[in-house]
């Protein structure tokens, strides 16, 4: 991998000419690059040509590879995907429940997803959100995992605890992988002989049930009182988007809110780890837009693969690994549903915002030099956080928001220090 | 002389906002002198199903950045791009990856 990154990088300026020599000559690319048979769909990079089944075996392999890799989930471990209704996060309840077939040994039984609506601030109308909302379920229901559905009205009740780092639970599997991995074999071996226990189907529709109870859906609408709550609260919120000047900040502010109210559903839930949907694609403009933004400290939490800036909730990305392209034909080829839900930049002028800008700018780039985003996106990955020199011990004092180490307190450069001696 | 033709003609992943939210589109390409490819047809678009903003979805002679073209449920990288010759029955996709479509 690293012989290949190196390559990209060498020949990055000249990777037009490259594209052009391609284009010329498209029998290159007339079979698979993999099964050398089947005819290719879709060109991944430049010069590699899939054919379908090879792409599918491709795409769901990287997935169980990168939960595998990073040994992130803990076998039994309860995990809440966090959807969006979008491509990349509606491909990744797909893997998790490609993960989650029956068959499989390592698998994701206790996952379940939490689906955010913020329609309120994006535009969308009532009925429109009504709509969404719809579609949302159906597919929540089809994918037979329970499910939470959280309005961004409900950060008005969220509590300020939102605001503290909690500290990792001792108690909980601290040890090694290998240990864990082992204590749920001998679990499963148990329970095999011991008591019957309910088929892994059986439990998870009983789960679907007892979660389609608690979701405060349309029923608790119909209380008028309800309803004008529900209606004072929107207000609300579109009121403090209202009162915030630049879209650069309001994109700020719907993350930061996003955040908590996931924060809070995991922690209420009993959740300890949360999987998000970014791709490599979203996560090299978010690097460069963070960048721009001041946030050069906290890249390596914000677009690493594991962020636990919470303490006891650990935010994964197992898509990060995925092109927005890979990820819009994979959903494309293989029917996965997705619901388009206008955000806050649809049909925005192009330098609307530094997100806006950034994305303009990477894609750009990426048309005429396609290694434009995984040389970024391979940059981010060499990104780590070094404890501070000062008190490696001491528990770093932390941004409100978004709970970040602060970077205020760093002292003079090596350069601007005189020189010793 | 290319004869008139029939194509269905898609869009996703937020584009089709641009086309009054309408998903799909069958339509029929008149004739023309020179044959119809994906260039042609860019503009065709251009000027009879695009309702707003053009320059969100079409930047020179080819698409904006970020959208993916899929020729026959293939990627149109694979096709020769805008110099694919247009057959009658073709699906011609347009998905957008921008954020907010």
């Amino acid at each position: 991998m690293v012989v290949c990154v190196a390559l990209c990088m060498t020949v990055g300026p000249y990777s037009g000419n490259r594209l052009a020599l391609i284009v010329s000559f498209p029998s290159c690319a007339e079979k698979c690059m993999k099964c050398k048979e089947a005819s290719p769909v879709l060109v991944i990079r430049v010069g590699d040509a899939f054919c379908k089944a090879c792409f599918r075996e491709y795409f769901v392999h990287k997935f169980r590879a990168m939960l595998g890799k990073n040994r992130a989930i803990y076998p039994g471990e309860k995990v809440l995907l966090a959807l969006s209704g979008g491509p990349a996060s509606s491909s990744m309840l797909r893997q998790v429940q490609e993960v989650s077939a029956p068959q499989r040994s390592n698998s994701l039984h206790l996952a379940s997803l939490v689906c955010y609506s913020e329609g309120a601030v994006c535009g969308q109308s009532l009925a429109e959100r009504g709509d969404t909302l719809l579609q949302m379920e159906t597919i929540l229901q089809a994918s037979r995992f329970p499910y939470h559905l959280a309005h961004l009205e409900e950060v008005f009740d969220l509590p300020s605890s939102i605001l503290q780092h909690a500290p990792h639970n001792p108690t909980g599997p601290k040890n090694s992988y290998k240990e864990a991995v082992e204590g749920f074999i001998r679990q499963q071996r148990r329970e095999e002989g011991g008591s019957p226990s309910l088929p892994e189907r059986q439990i998870q529709e009983k789960l679907a049930e007892v979660s389609l109870r608690d979701v405060p859906g349309m029923e608790g609408l119909a209380d008028p009182e309800a309803r004008l709550l529900a209606a004072v609260r929107t207000e609300q919120l579109i009121r403090l988007f209202g009162s915030v000047k630049t879209l650069t900040a309001k994109e700020e502010l719907l993350q930061t809110l996003r955040n908590h109210l996931i924060l809070h559903t995991a922690r209420t839930q009993g959740y300890s780890k949360v999987m998000m949907g970014e791709s490599c694609t979203r996560l090299a403009v978010k690097l460069l837009t963070n960048l721009s933004l001041g946030r050069g400290a906290s890249l390596a939490m914000d677009t690493g693969f594991s962020d636990d800036r919470h303490g006891d909730v650990v935010v994964v990305r197992p898509m990060r690994e995925y092109s927005a392209k890979e990820i819009a034909f994979y959903n494309h080829l293989f029917g996965v549903p997705t619901v388009f839900t206008p955000a806050l930049d649809t049909k925005a002028l192009e330098k609307a915002s530094i997100h806006r800008v950034i994305e303009r700018f990477v894609y750009g780039l990426q048309a005429e030099f396609p290694s434009t985003v995984s040389t970024v996106y391979r940059t981010g990955e060499k990104l780590s956080v070094t404890p501070g020199d000062a008190s490696p011990a001491a528990e770093p004092e932390r941004c409100l928001l978004c709970l970040c180490a602060l970077d205020t307190n760093v002292g003079k450069c090596k350069r601007c220090l005189p020189a010793p001696g | 002389m290319a004869a008139p033709m029939s194509l269905l003609v898609e869009f996703g992943g937020g584009a089709e906002l641009l086309f009054d939210g309408v998903k799909k589109h069958q339509v029929t390409l008149p004739c023309q002198p020179e044959p119809w490819d994906i260039r042609n047809l860019l503009k065709w678009i251009k000027q009879n199903l695009l309702k707003e903003r053009p320059e969100l979805f079409i930047q020179g002679d080819t698409v904006r950045p970020g959208i993916l073209v899929l020729i026959n449920d293939a990627d149109w990288e694979l096709m020769g791009e805008l110099d694919y010759k247009l057959q009658d029955q073709d699906n011609v996709v347009f998905i957008s990856t921008l954020h907010g479509g």
